[in-house]
């Protein structure tokens, strides 16, 4: 990573670079690397907003939004400055601290579980070797907004929705950690980038196809822990108003917002580091490509492939939201609990076998 | 240096909210707090290179046990005049324990020989000392037979849990989700042809 820099400056900031104490060096660095992960996020998460309109109208038969800029392109800009600029209402009946760090409490999780999260074979923020468990625990964290919030805006309608959304997210976390039992007893590793290297090599090393009811959980799940379509009870607009965020305007509920989109890019960028091989390329080893002028970026891992996994499954979601009815209550709670913790059980078991057994990717690190 | 100072502040922090936990006057405020106390002693085991246990304290206590705590805190209705009452009666028995703790504690610290000076900060751990790896290690061999009574010990206490909720009331209404879903659209609706009448 460094070399790829040195070849970029000239010498004499090279010069000031090196003499710096390797402290300082390793601050500045890992500074500029939030920083890049920060406002890439950010921005995917903005853009993401378009992205869904788009693809929702399209399937209602409408264009989406098409009047701010070129295509609409500038729609959500013109969004985020709206609501920058309205007036923010704190309930008299509130209790105001907690009604103004909820939005908080949700955002920073989400952001804050990027850190291990490889990018590509070189950049990662942290490379812990607990980085499963860190996501698990971030993930786990973030209902705390969602129950604050419901709380502290001291309504009905919000409470009933912090209600529905805790009791919906301790159920399927976990279903979501042994999913990702599976995934760990498969790579043999807590690292997210151990975990990407397991499945270097091509579609046919990818966790999908071994742990295939393990990523159909998994996802699911992650559906459920945003609480987006057909999970949204916890906003549930055409029972419960907006639920836990109704008393939110302004910068408050902007900022639920982007932890919302946060949070699905945060899912979808997991599920394909987990179950679709993360940053590695589904085409390693197809080196008749390599000879085609123009496609030989497709045989080489790095960002761009997470990138692609990652809008797939963006683009599920908003499938999901445009075609299926919200969840009853009582259906989301079965199938949380007597569906999918009953299936992965059952599965860690299979996996174990086949490792026992030697069958399968993973047989070099079982018995 | 940094390492005392880093330790010094999450300790002071820590302990500032465990003193919130019994003095808020909230309930809610007070788990809250008791949040912010796990955090920091999470930070604190992981400056203890106990990355493990630091993550796991976050995932299970401040993920799920507090959750549901912050669930169950804001469903009651608390009178907080009569814990007020309570804490000041309660105050001597609550002292009496912490004292004690302390005691123990110090012997532990005695019994392992460093006494009270020349600890210095916490113990570096070689490169490549996983400390997942080395737990489970520990976890799955040598003390297999603790770790299984524990985990049957948990299990008894779940089905004890379930079965003391699951009281069969008469006249209750249940989802029978098998009916729900066998359900076709000729069991609710009746077509029926009938010829256009004649405007009146």
């Amino acid at each position: 990573m460094l070399d790829f820099f040195a070849s970029m400056v000239p010498t004499f900031i090279w010069d000031i670079w090196n003499s710096l104490p390797p402290t300082i060096q390793y601050l500045t660095i890992t500074v500029w690397k939030i920083l890049f992960v920060m406002i890439v996020v950010i921005l995917i998460v903005a853009f993401s907003t378009y992205f869904e309109r788009k693809v929702i109208g399209r399937m209602q038969a409408r264009v989406g939004p098409n009047r701010v800029g070129p295509l609409g392109l500038g729609q959500p800009f013109a969004d985020v400055i709206k609501l920058l600029i309205k007036e923010v209402i704190v309930p008299s009946q509130s209790s105001k601290f907690l009604f103004v760090i909820a939005p908080l409490l949700s955002l920073i999780p989400a952001l804050a579980a990027w850190a291990v999260i490889p990018l590509n074979d070189w950049y990662v923020i942290a490379d812990i070797n607990a980085g499963l468990l860190f996501v698990l625990a971030l993930t786990s964290v973030g209902v705390y907004g969602v129950i604050l919030a419901g709380w502290a805006t001291n309504s009905k309608y919000a409470l009933l929705g912090a209600m529905r959304s805790a009791a919906q997210i301790v159920a399927y976390e976990i279903a979501m950690g042994f999913a990702l039992v599976g995934v760990l007893m498969a790579s043999g590793s807590l690292n997210l980038g151990d975990i990407v290297m397991a499945q270097g090599g091509g579609v046919s090393q990818w966790f999908l196809i071994p742990l295939f009811p393990l990523f159909i959980v998994f996802w699911i799940s992650g559906v459920a822990e945003t609480n987006r379509a057909p999970f949204d009870v916890a906003e549930g607009e055409s029972e419960i108003v907006a639920g836990f965020h109704v008393e939110y305007s302004g910068v408050g509920f902007a900022i639920f917002f982007l932890a919302e989109y946060a949070n699905m890019v945060l899912i979808s960028t997991l599920t394909a580091i987990f179950f679709l091989g993360g940053w590695a390329s589904p085409f390693e080893g197809w080196t008749f490509l390599n000879d085609i002028v123009g496609l030989s970026w497709l045989t080489v891992g790095g960002l761009h492939w997470l990138f692609i996994k990652m809008c797939l499954f963006m683009y599920i979601f908003f499938w999901f939201r445009a075609t299926f009815p919200r969840y009853r209550y009582d259906q989301i709670m079965r199938l949380g609990w007597k569906i999918f913790i009953p299936v992965t059980i059952i599965w860690i078991a299979v996996e174990g076998a086949m490792a026992w057994f030697q069958i399968g990717p993973w047989s070099g690190l079982g018995a | 240096m940094f390492q005392s100072i880093m330790f010094y502040t999450f300790a002071l922090i820590m302990l500032g909210a465990a003193t919130g936990v019994v003095f808020s006057r909230n309930p809610v405020h007070a788990v809250m707090f008791l949040v912010l106390t796990f955090f920091q002693s999470a930070v604190l085991w992981l400056m203890a290179e106990a990355e493990f246990l630091a993550i796991v304290l976050v995932l299970v206590y401040v993920g799920a046990v507090m959750v549901l705590f912050l669930f169950v805190v804001m469903m009651l209705d608390v009178n907080i005049e009569a814990a007020k009452r309570g804490l000041t009666r309660y105050a001597p028995f609550g002292i009496g324990i912490a004292l004690l703790m302390v005691v123990q504690l110090m012997q532990l610290i005695w019994s392992r020989g460093h006494g009270f000076a020349g600890t210095g900060g916490f113990a570096a751990t070689p490169e490549g000392y996983s400390n997942t790896k080395a737990l489970g290690a520990v976890l799955y061999t040598e003390h297999v037979y603790a770790f299984e009574i524990a985990a049957v010990i948990l299990l008894l206490a779940i089905v004890a849990a379930i079965t003391l909720t699951m009281r069969k009331r008469p006249g209750i209404k249940v989802q029978n989700i098998a009916e729900q879903v066998a359900v076709r659209a000729k069991d609710r609706i009746r077509v029926v042809k009938m010829d256009a009448e004649k405007r009146q």
